[in-house]
C-alpha cells in the first residue's frame, strides 16, 4: 500500500493538468490554479523525498504485474531527487510564467502543456522499464513542441523546425536501440536487462546499441557534436520557456545516461573512454561559443552545452567519487540554470533587450536586483562558498585518483573560460554605463505592468538563489545526498533486487 | 521473410535519413515519416517473426503448450505507431506555419536564429 506513494507527485501532475484544460479561457484561474498546485507538488515531493530517503528505495508494479513482466515504477534516491528538483524548478517557473507570459499565449493552453511537460519529466524520472522511458520521453518532447511554438513568431518557428527535428531523430535512435535490445533480450525492465544484457554473448551488437542509446540521449542531453539544435532554439520562445527547457530537459536526457550507463551497459572501458573525449569535447565548444556571443539568452543556451560536460565525466570516470560530483553538479545546475533564464527574461521585462550591447547601467539603477543576480551568476562559476565550487572538488578529486589528466584540464580550463564568460557579462550588462535603448511601443516593461506581475516575476529569482545558497552553505548535505545516489548507483544489484526480488503484490 | 524485411528497413532508414538531410521543408516530413515507419517495422522484425497462436494459455493447462507469438513487440508498435503518427502530424502543421511566416520552403534560408541580437 505505502509504495503507491511514490507515484503521487506523478499522479499530481496528471491532475493538475487536466483540471486546467477545464478552465481554458480562464487565464486567471489557470495562473491561481497552476501556482497553487505546484506548490501542493513541492510539499508531496518533500514528503515523498523523506520517505525514500528514511525507507530506501520503493518500487511499484502498475497493475500487479509482476517484474519484469509489467511496468515497474521506481523510487531510489537518484530518481526521487530528480523529482524533488523538478517540483522546485516547476515552482518557480510556475510563478514565473503566471507573471511574465503575456496573456495571449496563456489563451492558448500554456499551462496545461507546461504541466504536461512536468508530467512526463516526473515519469521519466520514476519509471523502470526502458519502453515506458521512451513514452515519458515523448510526452516531454510533445509538451515541448508546444510550448517553444506558442505565439508562432518568425524566430520562434524557425527556431522550433529545428528543435523538433533533431529531438524527434533522437526518439527514433532511442527507439531504434529499443528494438535492438528487445530482439537480444527479449525484456524491457530495466532490472532484468542489466542481468540479460551482462549475459548475451554477441558483444559487438551489445556495444552498438550502446552507441545508439549514447547517441539518443546524447542529442537529447546536447553532448558535444549533436547539441547544435540548442543554440538554435532555447533563446527564442518567452524566458518562461526557456527557464524550463533549460533546467530540466537536457537534464533528463543526462539522467537518461547515467542511468543506462551505471546499469544496463556496465564495465564498459571503450564507452567510458567515449564519453570522457566526449565530454571534454562539450566542455570546450560549450564555453568557446559562449564567449563569442552577444545576447546574454544565446549565452546561457551555451553555458548549459559546456556544463553538461562536467556531468558527463563524472559518469565518464566511472567510480564512485566521480559519479557523486557529476550528480551534485547535476542538482546545481538545474537550479542555476533555471534562474539564469529567469534572469535574462526579467533584464529583458526592465530594459526591452538581452543585447549585451544595448544593454547597461543595470548597477546603478537596480542596485538590489543586482545584489540578487549576483547569487546564481556567481554559483554558477563556482567562487567558494559558493554552489558551483563544490561538485568541481569531487571532480578534480576523482581526476587525480584516475590519473585523468586531459579531464582535469578540461574541467579547470572550462571552469575558467566561465569565469571570462560571466565577468564580461557582468562588465557589459550591469557596470557599463547605460545605453540608449529606443523605446519600444507596447511593449510591457517591468515599470509599466502591475505590483503583483513584478513580485510574480521576483520571488522566484529570490526562491530559487536562496536554493543556490543553500547548495552552498549547506554542501555538507548536498553532498551526503550525492555519495548516497553515487554508492546506490555503483551497486546496481540493490536496484535489481529490489525490482525482481521484491515481487510482492501491491494491493 | 527476415531477409527481406531487413533490406526495407534499411532502405527505409537510409531514405529517411537523406529526405531529412535535404534542404526542403516538405521532405523533412517525408523523411521523418519514413524514419518512423522504418523503426517500428524493426521492432517488429526483432520480436521474431514467428507463425504461432495467440498467447493464451488453455484452461486445462498451465504452460504454454504449443509455439506461440509474442505479443510485446505489438503492444510496442501499436504506441510506437500512436506516438509517432501525433508526431507527424504536429511537424506537418509547424511546416506549414512556419512555411507561412517564414516565406519560405529552405532550411538554409531559415537562419534567423543565428543572427547576432
Amino acid at each position: 500500500m505505502t509504495q503507491q506513494i511514490i507515484l503521487y507527485p506523478l499522479l499530481l501532475q496528471l491532475l493538475l493538468a487536466i483540471l486546467l484544460m477545464f478552465f481554458w479561457n480562464k487565464i486567471k484561474a489557470q495562473r491561481v490554479i497552476s501556482m497553487v498546485g505546484s506548490a501542493i507538488h513541492l510539499v508531496v515531493s518533500i514528503v515523498v523525498f523523506a520517505y525514500i530517503w528514511n525507507n530506501g528505495t520503493q518500487t511499484l508494479q502498475a497493475g500487479s504485474w509482476e517484474a519484469p513482466f509489467g511496468i515497474t515504477f521506481i523510487a531510489d534516491t537518484f530518481a526521487i531527487t530528480m523529482v524533488l528538483l523538478t517540483s522546485i524548478a516547476g515552482f518557480a517557473v510556475s510563478v514565473f510564467s503566471a507573471g511574465s507570459v503575456i496573456s495571449g499565449r496563456l489563451k492558448f493552453g500554456y499551462f496545461p502543456i507546461y504541466h504536461f511537460l512536468l508530467l512526463g519529466l516526473t515519469g521519466a524520472f520514476l519509471t523502470g522499464d526502458i519502453f515506458n522511458l521512451y513514452v515519458w520521453f515523448e510526452i516531454i518532447i510533445i509538451s515541448s513542441f508546444v510550448l517553444i511554438t506558442i505565439g508562432g513568431e518568425k524566430a520562434q518557428l524557425e527556431g522550433a523546425v529545428k528543435y523538433f527535428t533533431l529531438n524527434f531523430l533522437a526518439s527514433m535512435i532511442f527507439l531504434t536501440a529499443i528494438a535492438v535490445l528487445y530482439g537480444l533480450t527479449g525484456s524491457l525492465n530495466m532490472a532484468d536487462l542489466a542481468n540479460k544484457v551482462a549475459a548475451v554473448e554477441n558483444r559487438a551488437l551489445v556495444e552498438i546499441t550502446a552507441i545508439l542509446f549514447l547517441i539518443g540521449f546524447g542529442i537529447k542531453s546536447a553532448l558535444f557534436p549533436l547539441y547544435y539544435w540548442l543554440p538554435a532554439s532555447y533563446h527564442t520562445p518567452p524566458s518562461a520557456v526557456s527557464a524550463i527547457f533549460g533546467g530540466l530537459l537536457t537534464k533528463v536526457g543526462v539522467y537518461a545516461l547515467i542511468r543506462v550507463f551505471t546499469l544496463i551497459f556496465v564495465e564498459d572501458v571503450f564507452l567510458d573512454q567515449i564519453l570522457l573525449v566526449l565530454a571534454i569535447f562539450t566542455l570546450f565548444s560549450g564555453a568557446l561559443g559562449a564567449l563569442v556571443q552577444n545576447n546574454i539568452r544565446k549565452i546561457f543556451s551555451y553555458l548549459i552545452i559546456s556544463h553538461i560536460g562536467y556531468m558527463i565525466i563524472g559518469l565518464g570516470m566511472y567510480t564512485e567519487v566521480a559519479i557523486a560530483g557529476g550528480v551534485f553538479y547535476l542538482i546545481h545546475d538545474i537550479m542555476i540554470k533555471t534562474n539564469l533564464f529567469m534572469v535574462s527574461g526579467l533584464i529583458y521585462r526592465i530594459k526591452g533587450s538581452n543585447s549585451m550591447r544595448a544593454l547597461g547601467g543595470f548597477y546603478a539603477n537596480y542596485p538590489k536586483l543586482s545584489l540578487l543576480i549576483f547569487i546564481p551568476l556567481f554559483s554558477l562559476i563556482g567562487i567558494p562558498p559558493l554552489s558551483g565550487f563544490w561538485p568541481k572538488i569531487s571532480l578534480i578529486t576523482a581526476t587525480f585518483n584516475s590519473e585523468s589528466y586531459w579531464s582535469l584540464a578540461a574541467i579547470i580550463f572550462a571552469s575558467f573560460l566561465t569565469l571570462v564568460v560571466i565577468a564580461k557579462l557582468w562588465a557589459e550588462v550591469f557596470w557599463k554605463d547605460a545605453q540608449e535603448i529606443p523605446e519600444r511601443p507596447r511593449f510591457r516593461y517591468f515599470h509599466k505592468v502591475k505590483n503583483i506581475k513584478r513580485v510574480e516575476m521576483v520571488v522566484p529569482i529570490i526562491f530559487l538563489s536562496l536554493v543556490t545558497l543553500y547548495i552552498g552553505f549547506g554542501a555538507e548535505h548536498v553532498q551526503t545526498l550525492s555519495a548516497r545516489i553515487a554508492s546506490e548507483l555503483m551497486d546496481s544489484q540493490q536496484y535489481i533486487d529490489a525490482v525482481l526480488n521484491n515481487s510482492q503484490i501491491t494491493e | 521473410m527476415e531477409v527481406l524485411l531487413a533490406i526495407i528497413i534499411g532502405i527505409l532508414y537510409a531514405a529517411g535519413v537523406y529526405m531529412i538531410l535535404r534542404r526542403s521543408l516538405v521532405k523533412l516530413i517525408i523523411g521523418i515519416i519514413l524514419l518512423g515507419n522504418g523503426a517500428n517495422l524493426l521492432i517488429f522484425l526483432l520480436g521474431r517473426i514467428t507463425e504461432g497462436a495467440p498467447p493464451i494459455i488453455p484452461e486445462d493447462s498451465s504452460v504454454f503448450t504449443e509455439a506461440y507469438a509474442d505479443p510485446v513487440p505489438q503492444a510496442l508498435i501499436l504506441t510506437a505507431i500512436v506516438i509517432s503518427f501525433g508526431l507527424q502530424s504536429f511537424a506537418i502543421i509547424l511546416v506549414k506555419r512556419a512555411h507561412k511566416v517564414v516565406k519560405t520552403d529552405d532550411l538554409d534560408e531559415m537562419n534567423a536564429t543565428d543572427e547576432d541580437s
